[in-house]
């Protein structure tokens, strides 16, 4: 049964509240506080579906843009990040569809792959395994790997692994059961992994990073 | 527990969503399995390095940009 104090607790309001309240109101600065907040979230969100950085740009661009204008419609039930984060995957989603015409991008398609349901690589990593790469190779091989799953998985990862949204709102967000994403995550996780165990095994000599191809992307 | 029984509750311990009872038979599996502890501690440590290393950086500018275009909307709408 829940107690008085879970009850306030569940009732307590999000810091974010407030500040929809003051945008609403028609204070902007308010909203560039949000921006600030959350913009990396949805650049990196943007940029792990469309996987182009103009793209991604303008999916940040578009998606703050349309939260401000929708902001009447925005109910509270759920968290104004998590709203925001909906917003950010249909732009992104429609964007990557009117690339590529006739090559639609589904989501919630059946994934079949066998990869990483049944991990191979047994090999134990390096203590501090990307103590083995400057940053710039590190971001390359994490992109690298990353770029090579599955968008279905990328995504699920993305939003539950790196971004912090909870089963329930990834699913809500992907419009996916929460077995779906469930199953999607534990084979993005294990393709991961299995992937990086190339990079960061213990007491082996490092593979190419290729450091030339490395950009330094500040 | 077998290893294909400990994989299919690998996110659950990873996410701490298991019952103590549940934990303790997994730990147990992870104490006696040198595979299995391989795979859940590579795991965590995968999830970590995604999300402790920025990849994609923010463009600059693109922040100056949107509030110019939030700042032009407002004065339109508000």
């Amino acid at each position: 049964m829940a107690t008085i104090q879970s009850i306030a607790a569940e009732n307590e309001p999000h810091p974010d509240v407030a500040l929809v309240e003051r945008v609403r109101a028609g204070d902007v600065s308010a909203y560039d506080t949000l921006v600030r907040k959350y913009e990396r979230q949805i650049f990196r969100i943007a940029q792990h579906i469309t996987q182009n950085r103009e793209d991604a740009e303008d999916v940040m661009q578009d998606a703050f843009l349309k939260a401000y204008e929708k902001l009447e419609q925005f109910q509270g039930n759920s968290k104004f990040y998590t709203w925001l984060v909906r917003i950010a995957v249909n732009e992104s989603l429609m964007r990557l569809r009117k690339r590529r015409t006739g090559k639609m991008v589904l989501i919630d398609e059946e994934i079949e792959t066998e990869e990483g349901s049944v991990p191979r690589d047994l090999a134990d990593w390096a203590p501090d395994p990307e103590q083995n790469y400057n940053q710039a190779e590190l971001a390359e091989i994490l992109r690298k790997t990353i770029q090579g799953l599955p968008p279905g998985f990328r995504i699920v990862f993305v939003l539950r692994d790196v971004e912090g949204l909870s089963t329930e709102e990834t699913a809500e967000t992907l419009g996916l059961s929460i077995p779906a994403v469930k199953s999607r995550l534990l084979r993005a996780r294990l393709q991961l992994r299995e992937r990086l165990s190339r990079y960061f095994h213990r007491k082996k000599g490092r593979p190419a990073a290729s450091p030339k191809k490395t950009r330094t992307e500040k | 527990m077998t290893c294909k029984e400990f994989l299919a509750l690998l996110d659950d311990l990873i996410d701490d969503s298991v019952s103590p009872e549940m934990r303790a038979e997994l730990q147990t599996h992870l104490g006696k399995c040198g595979h299995c502890q391989v795979v859940f501690n590579t795991t965590r440590k995968t999830i970590e390095i995604y999300r402790s290393h920025e990849i994609y950086d923010l463009p600059a500018g693109l922040r100056d940009r949107l509030h110019a275009a939030i700042m032009a909307r407002c004065k339109k709408g508000c």
